[in-house]
């Protein structure tokens, strides 16, 4: 078998190997706020796991490098990922000193490079097999599936996240349920008034430039200044309008947060349903009007049908993007991850930070790779025009 | 019988169709030419209300066109055109079965017509049915897209340019295939195109509109000897008008009595082809034979050429 290299290979392997070898694999703290030590991968782990991790990430290393099957570089790079995540466990047990509860075991940048240059590896590995969506979404649900069994087996319990965590257990639900309804709940307001105002929008040319131009201008606002905006508004309501106050509604808090994401939802829904219901063929909509659809039909048989894909695609940026905002709302009172986020830099606690963070970061991974699936089995290629 | 009275439409300060009237006889092929911009599409257009005409009157045997709502009234005419309009996201058998479905019919009755169809139109229900319109070559969407015209048996097929998008070969096959639908249902079809070729194998009357106005609504041989104006004589075209004045007509009005040598022509030939053979093959006369193989007569270079300068 002739051996040849592959170019993307030889980056991940460098990275790995600075991340391997030259960067520290875990940081000791003697407490919470004290500058960290660092620790290479055979100071932090006892030497059975130093030398497994190392001959993981060496043997990912030269499948990398060479060219080979997709279906082994997925492999290894799982495997070896899977090895870190245990392993980074293991080094928390093996730095912090027996009965000492103030110590801090986190990763360093040299897990977070391995961790980057695998994740590459994997990704780039999943994209060449091509799998359908389904077998993407079941990818998915192995990873998380292992995240929650290795955090439901107590084997990171000893790192500094969990540790914010353990201290936090209730007000973390809480927050992430604050989360997903700021994101979800907004998200479907603006699908719900959306796609209508995005059919009219189709309908009425005059209504189009006017209203895009206004949800456009919307979207460049940036969201502390929505949030400030709004105040007046809402705050206004609240004292004025009977009820109002009685189911939330306030200046601050989450109504003015929920606001501010349904504004910033409006545009990706709105636009993509224009240019989802523009972009059926114009053959189409003639033969249905010509063989005696009314209009109702033709836009819920022939026009939403063929418009849903590009809607989905609307519907999956603000996802996506919602997620990431809310985490803002922490700042006026909305709640949601940000409260973490938030507090840690207030304590300068990047434990708690990141306690907020990486759950963001994993649910919008979530949201975009379902979605991504979801748009793609909604459009098989019998959208394809074909000219005769 | 549909029967059009001075309909006019207006957009604004523009007229596309001006002041026409037009009696279609039930069961014929009315083929309705022009150049773009000649406000055909929109006569055509008019006859199941896509657009409404600015006045004027349409009767489809007898009744007002405006007694029903538009879309009801769609629904009994049939109405195909260029580039087929086939939906991409439905199959085959279900792009067939869209007007039985809005008429309500039970699904059993729907099968059997998708059946009919698709088996009428050369396709077979098991293999096309479940197809989406992409996976079929132009000549098979376009006979799907017929047969979705026909498919709630319409008396009236309305077609607009159906054939523009289909290359020479398939697209003559595709005329003959139309014209023996037409006969088989017995539907009156009024069909648009730009193409003087088309309208002469189709028509059994020809409507030439220019400026929005019909400035002729003949036979074809009519239209061919007595061109209305400078216009139609140019649609034409000079140099075609003899052998399109044959080709419309068979043998067997040519046939003369007294015999001749050589292969025999079938009656049911057109002339254009027994002159073609002619020349071709050297011969001042061809003896012709009926359906039935008997001998009729000759048909005669001489009588050929008379008949094409429209003298016969």
């Amino acid at each position: 078998m002739q051996l040849r290299v592959d170019k993307l290979g030889v980056i991940i392997a460098a990275l790995a190997a600075y991340g391997a070898f030259l960067a520290p694999f875990a940081t000791f703290r003697a407490n919470r706020i004290v500058a960290g030590e660092a620790r290479s991968i055979s100071e932090a782990l006892p030497p059975v796991w130093a030398a497994i991790i190392l001959l993981f990430v060496i043997a990912a290393a030269i499948v990398a490098v060479l060219k080979t099957p997709s279906s082994l570089r997925l492999a290894i790079a799982f495997s070896t990922l899977a090895a870190l995540a245990l392993g980074i466990g293991a080094a928390a047990g093996h730095l912090t000193p027996p009965e000492n509860s103030y110590a801090r075991v986190s990763p360093a940048s040299g897990f977070w490079v391995l961790l980057f240059a695998l994740g590459l590896l994997a990704a780039d590995a999943l994209t060449r097999l091509r799998p359908s969506p389904l077998v993407r979404v079941l990818f998915l649900c192995g990873v998380l599936g292992f995240i929650a069994a290795v955090l439901m087996s107590g084997t990171w319990d000893g790192l500094s996240l969990l540790k914010e965590y353990a201290g936090r257990a209730d007000t973390f639900w809480a927050e992430a349920g604050k989360h997903v309804m700021l994101a979800l709940g907004s998200l479907a307001a603006a699908t719900i008034i959306g796609i209508p105002v995005g059919v009219l929008c189709h309908r009425v040319t005059r209504l189009r430039d006017g209203l895009l131009g206004v949800l456009n201008a919307i979207q460049t606002i940036p969201s502390i200044a929505l949030f400030g905006i709004l105040i007046a508004p809402l705050g206004w309501i609240a004292i004025h309008v009977p009820g109002a106050a009685a189911i939330g509604i306030r200046g601050i808090g989450a109504a003015p947060a929920f606001v501010a994401l349904f504004l910033y939802s409006l545009l990706p829904v709105v636009a993509n349903t224009v240019v989802g219901l523009a972009g059926v063929p114009r053959e189409a909509n003639d033969a249905a009007r010509g063989i005696g659809m009314t209009d109702f039909q033709r836009l819920a048989g022939i026009e939403f049908p063929l418009a849903f894909p590009v809607i989905l695609t609307g519907i999956r940026i603000v996802l996506v993007q919602n997620i990431g905002l809310a985490t803002i709302a922490a700042l006026i009172g909305g709640g949601g991850f940000g409260v973490f986020v938030f507090q840690g830099v207030g304590q300068t606690a990047m434990d708690l930070v990141l306690l907020g963070a990486v759950p963001t970061v994993v649910l919008a991974f979530t949201a975009a790779i379902v979605l991504d699936a979801l748009i793609e089995m909604a459009t098989p290629n019998r959208n394809q025009v074909q000219s005769a | 019988m549909i029967e059009i009275e001075g309909i006019t439409k207006r957009y604004g300060e523009t007229t596309v169709v001006r002041d026409v009237s037009l009696t279609i006889a039930p069961r014929t092929v009315t083929v309705i030419v022009g150049t773009s911009g000649s406000g055909k599409t929109t006569l055509l257009r008019m006859i199941n209300r896509l657009v409404e005409p600015t006045s004027g009157k349409i009767r489809l045997d007898g009744e007002d066109n405006r007694s029903l709502p538009g879309y009801e009234l769609r629904r009994r005419i049939g109405y195909a055109i260029q580039g087929h309009g086939l939906f991409p996201h439905r199959t085959v058998a279900q792009n067939i079965a869209t007007v039985p479905t809005l008429l309500g019919w039970d699904r059993a009755r729907i099968d059997a017509k998708v059946a009919e169809l698709l088996t009428l139109f050369q396709l077979d229900p098991a293999a096309f049915g479940p197809r989406y319109p992409h996976e079929l070559s132009g000549g098979q969407q376009q006979r799907v897209g017929v047969a979705r015209a026909l498919a709630a048996e319409p008396k009236v097929l309305l077609m607009d340019e159906p054939f523009g998008a289909l290359d020479p070969i398939i697209r003559a096959k595709a005329q003959d295939d139309l014209l023996a639908i037409q006969k088989h249902f017995e539907t009156t079809i009024v069909l648009v195109t730009h193409d003087m070729e088309e309208a002469f194998h189709l028509a059994d009357r020809i409507a030439v509109m220019d400026k929005g106005e019909v400035v002729q609504y003949a036979t074809p041989a009519e239209m061919l000897v007595k061109p209305a104006t400078g216009f139609v004589e140019s649609l034409i075209g000079a140099g075609e008008r003899p052998f399109r004045l044959l080709a419309i007509e068979a043998v067997a009005s040519a046939v003369e009595p007294g015999t001749a040598e050589g292969e025999a022509i079938s009656s049911a030939a057109s002339q254009r082809e027994a002159l073609s053979t002619l020349l071709w093959s050297g011969r001042k006369a061809l003896p012709v034979v009926g359906p039935d193989g008997v001998l009729l007569g000759k048909v005669s270079l001489d009588g050929l050429a008379q008949r094409a300068a429209g003298r016969s």
